[in-house]
């Protein structure tokens, strides 16, 4: 193959200039099975090359900022997630932690470790559903029925843990809403030690498999000054190169005592998303691993909340039976606790990168204002750049590894 | 050396800088919790940012998003978060106007990303931008008739029509 240097698709209007009787509009969704999910892009096609493309969005607006400026702080935890219902807990332990950030509430080492356990949890479950998704969009069946049932088996443990399993409403602001029953712990393990051997099989399957490589090499490419000019973060950010992780640049919860690996690929293009996606699977084992591990090392069983009366609701035996507790758990349920007046931004790795919570408060029971910083709505805008110039099959299989969440998109 | 001491460091680097090229046109800057807070005047916001990016290494734009204080002077503001990803350093900066002056100047001429965000700060408090390529309503629909996250649009939609009390025998 000659070296020639790649075309700047992006940059150009392909359309300027054409014939507009030669050139096909083609409304790709908003409901299209294909798609994931509803988002309309209006396509211009020369024959199956794109030329340009058009995205609606606020399909499923569902207006939580607002909501939120009326709902006291525990509240606030089921707008979350709906989100990215794709890895509902993190977007709970999330919001979870900038409450405590700007209550000042500071957790015990135990429920810290728990957090990290079932945020890791979470991002396997999100990327599991987005490579297994990129394998189905190019005609790859099993891995979406065979590797999905992991997702289940991760679906179980928050079922144990809080009773819900897609809008999780986990945890509490300062902890936990109850211990873990042993059987969460037990199915926590059997995933830490039975989904490797899955993963490898997954592996085999598409990472060195020809026809995967030659549809995804090269698809839905994005170098790293476009995409840091985009605002991309997390995985798509990593596949165009750039080892940004906000677990590393700005711990939280713990995670600067967790020894992991940041993959990062070198042409962000779909293949390069996809492997940096699998990787990162393992790296939140390697991380399970050791927070089990770390839970063991204290030795704690019980801890499960921090002590905080006036912003944990105090357990039910409790509230039944003496005075002090009733009286917070009067105080908290009526809202008359002081919310400190102040503002603070904080940011976990969710499963597409920086989910950022700005909270703004007046000392009132709600917020004054909450900006959600959703990273598919941040970086979905780059998307006619990165099909401009490609078949439209490419352009599904782009938007299935972008891993574009319509409920986090429209928040 | 902890990390603190650095960051706290950085931020008076950033704090020196600004203040003596920008002076007056700098309104405050305050330490809101871990995070440095410059209040700039309206009409010097695209040249801060510019010179944050430039200058001061943050190249990456977290956020942007309207605000609304009824009842204040200054009614309606811009708050900003911008992260230098190499030194690992992130800075807010807010900018406040009133009710009858509702344009700034775009930044997408410095971040393709601050597209989308201003078109969200246009939907929702009516915040309009000079030289946005594109400004158009992007979460609600084209025809919506107010801008719902100002403060004074109750939270029940006080234009449906299907919700009439008679209907619900009150």
């Amino acid at each position: 193959m000659s070296q020639q240097p790649p075309i700047d698709f992006w940059s150009k209007d392909l359309v300027e200039g054409r014939d507009l009787s030669e050139l096909t509009t083609l409304n790709l969704g908003p409901t299209h099975p294909a798609t994931h999910g509803i988002f309309q892009n209006v396509l211009t096609l020369d024959g199956e090359i794109i030329l340009d493309a058009k995205q609606t969005i606020g399909y499923i607006h569902r207006a939580f900022e607002k909501i939120a400026e009326r709902r006291p702080f525990y509240q606030i935890t089921t707008l979350t997630d709906r989100m990215n219902y794709c890895s509902a807990p993190i977007n709970n332990m999330g919001w979870h932690m900038t409450v405590e950030k700007l209550l000042n509430i500071e957790l015990p080492k135990r429920v810290q470790y728990m957090r990290v356990i079932v945020m890791e949890l979470a991002r396997i479950a999100d990327h599991i559903i987005c490579n297994t998704i990129i394998g189905q969009d190019v005609g790859a069946t099993t891995p979406f029925l065979y590797v999905y049932q992991w997702r289940e088996k991760i679906y179980e443990v928050y079922e144990e843990i809080c009773g819900a399993r897609l809008t999780t409403n986990m945890g509490r602001i300062g902890g936990w809403e109850r211990n873990w029953s042993d059987a969460a712990w037990a199915k926590t393990k059997a995933i830490v030690k039975d989904l490797p051997a899955a993963l490898k099989e997954f592996d085999n399957m598409l990472l060195r498999n020809r026809i995967f490589m030659d549809r995804t090499i090269g698809c839905g490419p994005i170098s790293a000054e476009r995409a840091l000019a985009y605002g991309f973060t997390g995985p798509n950010l990593r596949a165009a190169g750039v080892d940004y992780d906000v677990r590393v640049a700005d711990p939280y919860s713990g995670y600067d005592e967790f020894d992991f690996i940041i993959p990062v690929g070198t042409n962000g293009d779909t293949y390069d998303r996809f492997t940096v996606r699998q990787e990162e699977m393992r790296q939140s084992l390697s991380i399970i691993r050791q927070a089990l591990e770390k839970l063991e090392k204290l030795g704690d069983k019980t801890t499960f909340r921090a002590d905080a009366p006036e912003w944990v609701l105090p357990p039910k035996e409790g509230v039944y039976n003496n005075m002090e507790e009733l009286i917070w758990h009067f105080k908290i349920v009526m809202g008359e606790t002081d919310v400190p007046v102040g503002e603070v931004y904080h940011c976990v790795e969710g499963g597409n990168g920086e989910l950022g919570f700005y909270l703004v408060s007046d000392g009132g029971r709600a917020p004054f204002r909450l900006h959600l910083r959703r990273p598919c709505y941040i970086y979905y805008q780059a998307f006619p750049e990165m099909i401009k110039g490609s078949m439209l099959s490419d352009a599904i299989i782009t938007m299935s590894s972008m891993n574009v969440i319509a409920g986090e998109l429209d928040a | 050396m902890p990390g603190f001491v650095v960051k706290a460091e950085r931020d008076q680097q950033v704090k020196d800088g600004v203040l003596s090229v920008f002076g007056e046109r700098i309104t405050g800057i305050e330490q809101e919790r871990d995070l440095l807070c410059i209040h700039v005047k309206k009409e010097a916001l695209h040249d801060l940012l510019r010179a944050l990016k430039d200058e001061h290494g943050f190249h990456f734009l977290t956020t942007c998003c309207g605000m609304h204080f009824p009842g204040e002077a200054q009614e309606f503001g811009l708050v900003y978060h911008l992260h230098n990803m190499r030194a690992g350093h992130r800075i807010r900066v807010k900018c406040r106007t009133t009710a009858n002056d509702l344009e700034y100047q775009t930044a997408t001429d410095l971040w393709p990303t601050a597209n989308w965000m201003e078109r969200e700060a246009w939907d929702f408090f009516g915040i309009k931008f000079k030289g946005h390529p594109d400004l158009r309503r992007i979460l609600n629909m084209e025809d919506f008739p107010a801008f719902p996250l100002r403060k004074d649009y109750p939270l029940e939609d006080p234009t449906r029509q299907d919700k009439d009390d008679r209907f619900f025998g009150r």
